[in-house]
């Protein structure tokens, strides 16, 4: 994973009082987590199967949206190649705040396997990532329970961002 | 993880010591007279192609000629002898070796289901001419080996890189090029999205994420050895507590010290 800091306690947002707006926006938030389909490789297969219908996202009030700009929830599920890795990052660009990153899979994560001069050795290179999804692939009860910790997340935290301490880049 | 070792002359190296070793290699064969094959060189012969060597090698005819025959052998083998496929196009890297390419056409012919390989030689800064015309395939075939290797193809409809992105620098499958890429590939993605200042920010890449380093108080990486997040890596030494009992000993044997224990289970 990338060396820059990133503020492991505070991104939680606890030091931040949470008023009942914050309880109200951050329950419609939470519950209507819309990811961008974003299937990269292998992993992208697990995150189909956990938005079909034996595993079920939709109950979860997690739809999946083909457009960065009704976007909540990056997914990278897989290999990121360094020649892919613009469009990665002008998609997380393209989506409206408040908006997070889910790096699904070993890939992902620091570039698995994949130790090669072509690959994205891990994503938090180029996208600030709020969950790290270990597997190869994960699971897709595994995906689920990072969309519930995802949420649980999001609830801790203030509804205004700016008051969120998160990984920066720019 | 293996150990990185350099690759800048690894071709020149003897990779196996042993005196008794013997490389293996494909038995090499005659041409059968009047064979299909034996027809498909004498018809290359008559075309006025030099065949500097031909052979039988598992079942495939194997021909090698110079690199400016290459549009009039396929062009013969393709009109003639029946090979209509391309199946297969590229190059090999014998520079350390030699100093030359090999590039090597695969052919196949769909009536009798047998297989042929033109091969040619060139040095490193020869171009080689398009067979484009004679083979569609070899659009794509000739855009990849000029992305992998840096042979240029003359009269080549669309000559650019196939595979990496069109500002890379340096061809990946040259065996001088190094499996973890150069500067230029370490850097690529940064240097792309956010620009050269960003790259202290970023930070090197981690190619061995399991790797445990003992003054990094950032990462999770030394269970067992706390010390509080973000601390000075300095002053380690005289900070850092062991934090005994934290995990089952049942599992967790101390095989060094603890003989006692492993003989009560035993």
């Amino acid at each position: 994973m990338a060396q820059h800091q990133v503020n492991y306690a505070s991104s939680g947002g606890l030091p931040v009082v949470l008023t009942s707006a914050d309880h109200l926006i951050n329950w419609g938030r939470s519950n209507s987590l819309w990811p961008l389909t974003y299937g990269l490789a292998c992993c992208a297969i697990e995150m189909m199967a956990s938005g079909a219908s034996r595993f079920d996202f939709d109950r979860m009030g997690v739809i999946f949206r083909a457009s960065p700009r009704q976007a909540d929830v990056m997914i990278l599920a897989g290999t990121l190649t360094k020649k892919h890795a613009e469009f990665t990052r002008r998609l997380y660009d393209q989506m409206a705040e408040p908006k997070w990153v889910i790096s699904m899979g070993s890939c992902a994560n620091t570039g698995g396997m994949f130790n090669t001069y072509s690959i994205v050795q891990g994503v938090d290179r180029i996208v600030p990532v709020d969950i790290y999804l270990p597997g190869c692939a994960p699971r897709p009860e595994t995906l689920q329970y990072a969309m519930m910790m995802l949420q649980q997340k999001i609830r801790r935290e203030s509804a205004n961002m700016n008051k969120n301490k998160k990984q920066r880049f720019i | 993880m293996r150990r990185y070792t350099p690759k800048d002359n690894v071709q020149k190296k003897a990779k196996y010591t042993d005196r008794f070793y013997v490389a293996p290699s494909v038995p090499r064969e005659e041409i059968e007279e009047g064979s299909f094959f034996e027809s498909v060189v004498n018809k290359l012969k008559d075309s006025g192609v030099e065949l500097l060597d031909t052979y039988v090698e598992l079942g495939q005819l194997v021909m090698k000629i110079k690199p400016e025959d290459n549009v009039k052998a396929l062009t013969e083998l393709k009109e003639n002898s029946c090979f209509k496929q391309c199946s297969e196009l590229s190059a090999v890297d014998y520079l350390a070796q030699d100093g030359e390419f090999e590039v090597f056409y695969q052919l196949l012919n769909l009536d009798k289901a047998l297989r042929a390989r033109v091969i040619t030689r060139i040095k490193e800064n020869q171009a080689i001419e398009t067979v484009e015309n004679i083979y569609k395939m070899a659009n794509f075939a000739e855009r990849e080996m000029f992305d992998m290797f840096g042979i240029y193809v003359n009269n080549h409809s669309y000559l650019k890189r196939i595979l990496m992105p069109d500002d890379w620098v340096g061809h990946p499958l040259l065996k001088t090029y190094p499996l973890q890429g150069d500067e230029h590939a370490a850097w690529y993605e940064v240097d792309k999205i956010f620009g050269k200042e960003y790259r202290d920010v970023i930070g090197p890449e981690l190619r061995d994420p399991a790797r445990i380093d003992r003054y990094d108080t950032q990462r999770f990486a030394r269970v067992g050895h706390e010390v509080p997040f973000g601390a000075d890596p300095s002053t380690i030494d005289e900070t850092e507590v062991k934090i005994e009992d934290r995990y089952s000993k049942t599992f967790a044997t101390d095989y060094t010290t603890g003989s006692k224990e492993l003989e009560n289970r035993r």
